[in-house]
């Protein structure tokens, strides 16, 4: 898959599947999961509630529930994350990939000055405090805070919500790290605020060259952002293509009634259309393809058949229809 | 800098409402659901039984003395064995069930009728009332409710009366607070608005809708503490501030025997001492398993 | 921050006035007139009744019978014992010592299995939380004076690790050999408490995302536990261990009869009995103060605990 021309990609998961292993019945969350992101490269990863997604980012730090079982492969800079021990997870979580979470104001301890939390990361690195310290200035300062020695004394309530998420910011890119991972990081913020972080998001990267695995749920969102975009639902990756072939001619069902339900600003678009019942997760969904029961489209075979992620255009899609070029 | 959080200032007073509410048992419930609620409701049963019929059940009569069979230990004629005076351990747990019960009742019907009114009104009435009524309540917790009962004892004398009425007054800002916070809730729910909008009066809404909705909880915290008021009155019989003697009572027993232990013999303080734990526990359960009930019903 | 201290300052202050209103209104609760009630059996002498109506200044109309007690209570005059014939300030200042020895060992065991207890019950899911569920369980349903039974009889009595009730005693470590069942049988109840206090809050905080961005982030697990689990568990505990010193101190007049140890909680419980009601007084005065006081001194550590409260005052000023 790796073209010859296209450095190698700092992330590579192949085939993941996650499965919790309840006490009776183990409950599948991922099956088959495989998606990579090259340096410099954005990388989006789209699914609504319960598709997984929040589960196959987790993965890339070798965050994974308790008692999970796990097959496959998590690649960062070629070393497999899920064979790592405690201490090689410290080095990956501090020097590799970092994360940037939904909810700012969840992400950063209530009671602890922001100076703390930013050096705590870099301190885990083993960078001594004073230089520690001067860093953070430095980091506060890259993403827009005024008198960054100042807030480095102040507690995270005396932010807003837009601000803390650049410190968060600043503290995912505290150790120089070759992918940032961002868990919806704009979605419990106000739309200007949506902006502005995506703005500084897109600056660094393009001036780090770090890759970075965007995780959203919303498309038009990804679209905005992202070079290439995997869509996922029940836990399994149903269409993977570069941005703009993704947006005018999706080959997968869901994508295309994901496309279709958001509403449009242009004169003549059509209304949006929701699409009928309700998501999945990968533990619900019957066998066949997860989407059958809520596609206008399906065949008898797609109840019966799990369709394979195959190429068709310049990306996958994992539908049995995929070629007739359906769309919503 | 902008962002407040009026949201974090109740955070500590959680806290301090939660032990208020004192959730000592709090999370035995965790350990089976089922069986240890059946159990303890079965406990609680035989209890009341046991004090109703105490004159029927009880092999010997409790003040009976007989000085020759000093502490027996246990045998066939006396299945705990005798205290000190030779008095049947056995026949003076049944009668204490009498006091040990008759006690927290008072205390907590008292207290619940009580802390029930006066946290309808304050939640019902808001405003200055409510305001008064809150910060009486505030300043009544913190006259702890065995100091209360030990100043009164010194004034009126011991036996019942005393601490009963000391803790009963010291439990009311307990249930108050308790009312006053569930009915606050109940009262912003639609359906009391609807009722008005339909012409209720006020006090009919609040009496005949709202008080019958929220009774369960109150019902689930009196059980709760009905165990503490039976540890609290009993702790004052260990003091000799409660029922006086010869009358049987378990916290008197364990005062009494508690120089046969030094004598090596177990019985008359370790009997009494068990049926007070293992109340204290079956009323604990039984109201934080009706507490959990509702609140799994509410959801 | 000023204003909230004033108004906390001002609740002290209400609190305690009520207290000493209540405690000394107590004294017209009593059946008959006050003069044979405090006398209590002893010779009505006609030196005895002019000296307790001096005393009491009943004489006097009841707001300013009042007034004279306070004042001379704020003084540190807290009337005359009638059991040991002694100033009761005095008599206080020689028992205080036996309790605060006896509350600090008691708390230090509180804070200790405590707080222990419920780390480790969070910490380690499964039997051992299990089993300090069931500890905590019937440490909190057991009276402290049931408690000293059974620590009396398996560990003085059956063992004989440790001196029964009564006895004396020379010397700190001979004081504290004699003072670990008391303390035991009064920190149990208040140990079991405050681990499944530690234990939930802990709880609480393991399930927060700022501990999972914590491990995210590559800190150590030890280090994550520290700084966001049990830091941010401290403002309940702290709060709860508060109200705990407070009960610590009520409880004392039950482990101490129990245990026969001199101190103002025994000392409450003889003077009960022996109608010394001016002892009586002073010591339910002197509780109140000492557990509205514990409460006030939480109230100032609460903003070091959590930053966030003392948002308001700074907003303010």
């Amino acid at each position: 898959m790796t073209r010859r021309t296209e450095p190698e990609p700092v992330l590579r998961i192949d085939e993941l599947g996650v499965r919790l292993a309840a006490d009776h019945a183990a409950r599948p969350l991922l099956d088959g999961v495989s998606l990579h992101v090259r340096p410099g490269e954005t990388v989006g990863l789209v699914g609504e509630s319960g598709s997984g997604k929040s589960v196959a980012c987790r993965s890339v730090l070798g965050l994974l529930p308790g008692g999970a079982r796990v097959s496959g492969q998590v690649r960062v800079g070629g070393h497999d994350v899920l064979g790592m021990d405690r201490t090689q997870l410290i080095a990956l979580r501090t020097r590799q990939v970092a994360m940037v979470f939904q909810d700012p104001r969840a992400s950063v301890n209530p009671l602890r000055r922001i100076g703390d939390f930013l050096t705590e990361g870099l301190r885990a690195a083993g960078t001594p405090a004073p230089a520690a310290t001067a860093r953070a200035e430095e980091l506060l300062t890259a993403v827009g805070i005024r008198d960054p020695r100042g807030a480095l004394r102040r507690h995270p309530h005396e932010f807003s919500g837009g601000m803390l998420q650049r410190v968060v910011i600043a503290a995912a890119l505290a150790a120089e790290p070759a992918l940032l991972v961002a868990d919806e990081p704009t979605t419990a913020l106000d739309v200007t605020t949506q902006a502005e972080i995506i703005a500084i998001l897109t600056r660094l990267r393009v001036e780090r060259g770090t890759g970075l695995l965007f995780v959203t749920h919303d498309l038009e969102l990804a679209s905005a952002v992202c070079d290439r975009v995997y869509v996922m639902y029940a836990g399994r990756i149903v269409e993977a293509r570069g941005t703009d072939e993704l947006f005018d001619r999706p080959r997968h069902p869901y994508t295309a009634g994901l496309l279709a339900c958001t509403p449009r600003i242009e004169a003549g678009a059509p209304a949006p259309r929701p699409i009928p019942g309700r998501p999945v997760s990968l533990a619900e969904a019957p066998p066949g393809c997860a989407f059958a029961a809520r596609c206008a489209h399906a065949l008898p075979r797609c109840r019966e058949e799990t369709p394979a992620l195959a190429p068709y255009g310049d990306g996958l899609a994992a539908c049995h229809r995929a070629d007739e070029g359906i769309t919503w | 800098m902008t962002g407040t959080t009026p949201s974090a200032a109740p955070a500590a007073g959680g806290a301090a409402d939660a032990l208020r509410r004192r959730p000592g048992l709090g999370r035995l419930r965790e350990l089976g659901r089922g069986p240890l609620f059946t159990a303890s409701v079965a406990v609680l049963a035989v209890l009341v039984l046991v004090a109703l019929l105490a004159p029927l059940l009880a092999p010997y009569d409790p003040d009976a003395v007989d000085l020759s069979a000093s502490l027996t230990g246990t045998s066939g004629g006396h299945l705990l064995g005798t205290d000190q005076s030779g008095r049947d351990i056995l026949s003076r747990l049944i009668h204490g069930a009498r006091t040990g019960l008759l006690g927290p009742l008072l205390v907590v019907g008292v207290s619940t009728l009580l802390g029930t009114l006066l946290g309808l009104v304050g939640a019902w009435r808001g405003g200055w009332a409510d305001a008064l009524l809150s910060r009486a309540m505030d300043m009544a917790f913190a006259i702890p409710g065995l100091l209360l009962a030990i100043l009164l004892v010194a004034v009126v004398g011991s036996g019942m009366t005393a601490p009963v009425i000391a803790m009963a007054v010291a439990y009311t800002p307990y249930a108050g607070r308790l009312v006053r916070g569930i009915a606050r809730q109940e009262k912003a729910r639609p359906y009391i608005e609807a009722y008005r909008v339909q012409g209720w009066s006020g006090w009919t809404v609040c009496v005949r809708r709202l008080l019958p909705n929220i009774a369960p909880t109150i019902f689930a915290q009196s059980a709760m503490n009905f165990g503490y008021a039976l540890m609290d009155l009993a702790a004052l019989s260990f003091l000799g501030f409660g029922v006086q003697p010869p009358t049987a009572d378990w916290g008197a027993m364990i005062n009494e025997g508690q120089s046969a232990i030094q004598q090596g013999a177990m019985l008359p303080a370790l009997a009494p001492s068990t049926c007070i734990v293992l109340a204290v526990v079956a009323f604990g359960i039984v109201g934080e398993g009706l507490a959990d009930r509702i609140s799994r019903r509410e959801r | 921050m000023t204003r909230y201290l004033v108004g906390r300052l001002l609740g002290l202050v209400t609190v305690l006035l009520v207290t000493s209103v209540v405690v000394f209104g107590a004294l017209y609760l009593a059946p008959g007139d006050p003069v044979s009630f405090l006398l209590h059996g002893r010779p009505a002498t006609p030196e005895a009744v002019a000296s307790l109506r001096a005393r009491y200044h009943l004489d006097d109309p009841l707001p300013v019978q009042y007034l004279k007690w306070l004042g001379g209570v704020l003084h540190g005059d807290f009337g005359r014992s009638a059991q040991f014939h002694q100033d009761v300030a005095g008599l206080i200042g020689s028992r205080l010592p036996g309790t605060a020895l006896l509350v600090g060992y008691a708390a230090v065991l509180v804070a200790v299995l405590g707080l222990a207890g419920g780390v480790l019950a969070a910490l380690r899911p499964g039997p051992l939380d299990r089993a300090v569920l069931i500890g905590t369980g019937v440490a909190t349903a057991t009276p402290s004076f049931v408690t000293a039974i059974a620590l009396v009889s398996l560990f003085s009595v059956r063992l004989g690790w440790f001196p029964g009730p009564g006895g004396t005693s020379s010397g700190l470590g001979d004081r504290l050999h004699h003072l670990t069942l008391p303390a035991f049988a009064l920190a149990l109840t208040f140990a079991g408490l405050l681990a499944r206090v530690t234990r939930s809050a802990m709880l609480d905080e393991l399930g927060r995302e700022h501990v999972e961005v914590a491990r995210a982030r590559g800190v150590a697990e030890r280090s994550v536990v520290r700084r966001h689990v049990l830091r941010n568990a401290l403002g309940p505990v702290v709060t709860v261990g508060g109200t705990m010193l407070a009960g610590l101190l009520i409880s004392t007049s039950i482990v101490e009869t129990a245990f026969d140890v001199p101190g103002l909680g025994s000392l409450l419980v003889q003077s009960v009995t022996a109608k010394d009601f001016a002892v009586v007084q002073a010591i339910t005065l002197l509780s109140v103060a000492a557990f509205v006081l514990v409460n006030f001194a939480v109230d100032l550590l609460a903003p070091l605990v959590d930053p966030r409260l003392s948002l308001h005052g700074e907003g303010s000023s």
